[in-house]
């Protein structure tokens, strides 16, 4: 009898990383794809018209989980942010800068599709109110992030800027979160909450999910495809031969 | 079926024009995104190629 242990260690360098992260992408592909068909589905043919928004509405299932996403996706970057500056490990670096550039989309589309929904409900495309104004700093916070990245030429000096600044900005997602509670503002109050019955009809509720689980599960593959891109580029000066000893 | 043509589909008791744009820029920008990833897709690195090698070799 033999007690198979993993050592997830293992996986914490980039060359046992780099396969299995190759291994995931499909799978969390293919998730991504029925989840995102099943909420449109649900979305356009099953979920009623809205007394009050008529089919204007219909913006939440692309607006909801982007936003949620757009502020995810920053809590994850700040965590394996604080990881890489934790633990000094390069990998958690790289995958926080592969997460930056799907958060930015995703606040910028967040912010697009608010707009497009309160031009027909609200009469105006862009008002300078609490949720609003947060997310567009999230929007140059996640730019901020990925310019620090981008300008400072030593590797290490880059990863850590970026990662001090992603840690700072990080308390902008509870602003975020709260605005509307906090401030008065246009913005509508949440219509989920883990502390109260949703506000919506349930098929509303079933759509928008099956969307928010279809967009984690595309930022996790995008994410994954990301970091092999960035571990075969970064380490392809610098053969692993110190770390082929100590895995094999 | 909630529509009774194509046409009352589209157009989404008027509201097609903003429904439609938030959900065809979303689309763009995550196929852009699939689309650059893929280009950008590494060839594996020569250290994997070793590893693997050193795997069929029956190394622990």
């Amino acid at each position: 009898m033999s007690v198979t242990t993993i050592n997830w260690f293992r996986f914490s360098s980039s060359p046992a990383f780099f396969p299995l992260a190759g291994r995931l992408i499909p799978w969390c592909a293919a998730a991504a794809i029925l989840c995102m068909a099943a909420g449109l589905y649900v979305g356009f043919f099953v979920a009623p018209t809205d007394f009050q928004q008529g089919e204007a509405y219909r913006i939440i299932f692309v607006h909801v989980p982007a936003a949620w996403m757009s502020m995810f996706l920053f809590v994850i970057m700040a965590g394996w942010a604080a990881l890489g500056l934790g633990l000094r490990a390069r990998l958690s670096f790289m995958m926080m800068q592969a997460v930056a550039p799907t958060g930015a989309m995703f606040t910028f589309l967040a912010l697009l599709t608010g707009s497009l929904w309160g031009k027909p409900t609200w009469g105006t495309w862009w008002v300078w109110d609490a949720r609003l104004t947060s997310e567009l700093i999230l929007l140059f916070l996640y730019l901020g992030v990925l310019l620090l990245q981008a300008s400072i030429e030593d590797r290490r000096r880059a990863d850590r800027a970026s990662a001090i600044f992603a840690l700072v900005g990080v308390v902008n997602v509870p602003i975020i979160y709260f605005s509307v509670q906090w401030w008065n503002t246009l913005h509508q109050g949440a219509s989920v909450s883990l502390t109260a019955a949703p506000k919506m009809a349930a098929t509303m509720l079933t759509g928008m999910l099956l969307m928010v689980v279809g967009f984690w599960m595309y930022s996790i593959a995008v994410a994954l495809a990301r970091v092999r891109c960035l571990i075969a580029e970064r380490e392809r000066s610098t053969p692993f031969v110190n770390e082929l000893r100590e895995v094999s | 079926m909630r529509w009774n043509s194509l046409a009352e589909f589209m157009a989404l008791g008027g509201y097609g024009f903003y429904v439609w744009t938030a959900f065809g820029v979303t689309a763009a920008c995550m196929l852009w995104e699939v689309i650059a990833l893929w280009r950008r897709r590494p060839a594996a690195p020569t250290w994997i190629l070793q590893r693997r090698l050193g795997d069929e070799r029956g190394s622990p």
